[in-house]
């Protein structure tokens, strides 16, 4: 199985964590994995995106076009992806920041699954500001099962241990909470 | 062995040090800079030298004051600032040196982009600097080899006395993936040649690429040529898969071979008899074991990330006896899977 994600969203929002901890969690369950950042003007204050592979064959391309799962953090990232997610695919979308109003969704219907998610409004609320990425992570770990190779929360709870240094050691609660958080909805 | 998780650019710098190379020198580009910017935190805590020169040519120049000195050395750019080594990349290779230089493609000519590339491929197999001088060239398609060849690269420089380049892109530099560090004893062969401190206890050598005296100067190249007959016959390196009985050989290297791959194995669920030939050295190109894969092959199709350089390589392997057909994507546009497949279904109709 393959499974192909876009993660996507502004610089500064944690749209490369939430793929690297994706990442990590597949090594951890000896799934095959690419990670690939978009590079360049993109990544210094405009839209940030990653391709991230999970595969138990060796990954050939690991530059994602049509993806699965497509999380959108704003509405650029909504505007340049959501044409391009597969039938039967999932989109998880960060409503607090991206404001299309619910008829825009509605083209979609019966083609793709959409979820949208105030998750930075709820990361201020339950006193984790800023990590809105992590709780939509938890939402895909709760309605993609199915899609990740085996990763569950727990995977997602030790690669936190293998991506926050000793130093922020206060972050990994903080993270494991937001993903409760995003499975809670 | 533990598995990690890291960028090819990270996972090269890393490589090179366990290597023992002791010498870094470069200068910032994007989609390089990773390399160097892991070095300059890393090299002095193990006992080497990171410095950012003032410029390419500067930096080139110093690889080539360290490899004289006998130590291990590299440097690393992508297009532009590869073009700009390319007259120390000459001395190196006149003067005999071994080093490694490390290209990490992006769209050219010119400035170009900054999105993953392979059209460098001309510059790094025929002419990377004026003369009669030739480098290896490996061509890593995953983060994994990106680390082996960096090991393999300073033991053939070494070996051959001669600068090796490391072919990388934007892609394979900028993406994470698993990797295990090799547990390898590095051995670093004796260098009597070296211009280092000997307190007089041995006549002192002399590091040169000028022969004024053109019978000398062509018994230096001619000496040359000979080790590279030498790196022809035992350097070639490829992978093929599913060739055996292929009568379309699809031929592609570095990011483009996976794209290709992911291709191959769709048309092969599809019933059509394909199969992939990756070159994992471009200088030498593997001439015979390309003959092999494509002992049963109709027609090959080259998929590159440029406007199709690696073609004229192929079509002189096989002295032309098939036609070699070629698709790319180019300018910072990564070929998709559907594309190259299409191109397969496409010439499998038409060989019907």
């Amino acid at each position: 199985m393959l499974t192909e994600i876009i993660i996507s969203g502004f610089g500064g929002q944690g749209v490369l964590f939430s793929g690297k901890c994706l990442a990590y969690s597949a090594m951890l369950k000896n799934v095959n994995i690419s990670w690939l950042p978009s590079y360049g003007p993109e990544m210094r204050g405009g839209t940030a995106n990653c391709s991230v592979c999970l595969s138990d064959e060796p990954i050939g391309s690991p530059l994602v076009t049509e993806p699965d799962i497509l999380i959108a953090m704003n509405d650029p990232s909504v505007d340049k992806f959501i044409r391009s997610v597969k039938q039967g695919g999932k989109v998880f979308i960060d409503s607090s920041i991206a404001d299309r109003k619910a008829d825009f969704y509605d083209k979609f219907d019966g083609k793709i699954g959409i979820f949208r998610i105030p998750a930075s409004q709820l990361a201020q609320d339950n006193g984790l500001g800023g990590m809105g990425n992590i709780i939509l992570l938890g939402k895909v770990l709760k309605e993609c099962s199915d899609m990740l190779c085996g990763i569950d929360r727990d995977t997602v709870f030790e690669a936190f241990t293998k991506i926050i240094p000793p130093k922020k050691e206060a972050l990994i609660e903080k993270n494991r909470a937001a993903v409760l958080v995003g499975e809670g909805i | 062995m533990e598995k990690v998780l890291m960028k090819g650019n990270e996972a090269l710098a890393e490589a090179a040090m366990r290597a023992g190379c002791k010498c870094f020198f470069g200068y910032p580009i994007t989609p390089q800079t990773e390399i160097s910017a892991y070095l300059a935190k890393n090299m002095a805590k193990r006992g080497g030298v990171f410095l950012q020169a003032e410029s390419e040519i500067a930096a080139i120049n110093m690889v080539l004051g360290a490899a004289a000195s006998g130590v291990r050395a590299m440097t690393s750019s992508s297009g532009p600032g590869i073009s700009l080594k390319s007259e120390g990349v000459s001395y190196i290779a006149g003067s005999d040196l071994p080093c490694v230089i490390v290209n990490v493609q992006r769209g050219g000519p010119g400035l170009g982009g900054i999105q993953p590339s392979q059209s460098d491929y001309w510059q790094a197999t025929r002419a990377l600097g004026h003369g009669d001088f030739q480098m290896v060239v490996y061509a890593p398609a995953s983060v994994q080899e990106t680390i082996d060849m960096t090991y393999l690269a300073f033991d053939t420089a070494d070996r051959f006395r001669m600068p090796v380049m490391i072919l990388s892109d934007g892609l394979l530099g900028q993406m994470m993936e698993p990797v295990v560090f090799p547990q390898i004893e590095v051995k670093i062969p004796e260098k009597p040649w070296a211009c280092c401190g000997h307190k007089n206890k041995r006549p002192h050598n002399i590091i040169n690429s000028l022969y004024l005296q053109p019978d000398e100067l062509e018994n230096s190249v001619n000496e040359r040529f000979k080790r590279y007959e030498i790196v022809k016959r035992e350097c070639p390196a490829a992978e093929s898969s599913f060739c055996e009985d292929a009568e379309i050989v699809v031929c592609a290297f570095g990011a483009a071979a996976r794209i290709a791959k992911s291709a191959v194995n769709t048309a092969r669920e599809k019933g059509i008899k394909v199969g992939l030939f990756r070159p994992q050295t471009l200088y030498p190109f593997p001439v015979e074991l390309i003959e092999k894969a494509c002992r049963k092959a109709k027609i090959v199709l080259s998929v590159e990330m440029n406007k199709g350089q690696m073609v004229d390589d192929i079509r002189l392997a096989l002295n032309c006896r098939l036609p070699v057909e070629f698709f790319g994507r180019h300018g910072g546009n990564i070929p998709t899977v559907k594309e190259v497949s299409a191109q397969i279904e496409s010439i499998s109709e038409r060989i019907k």
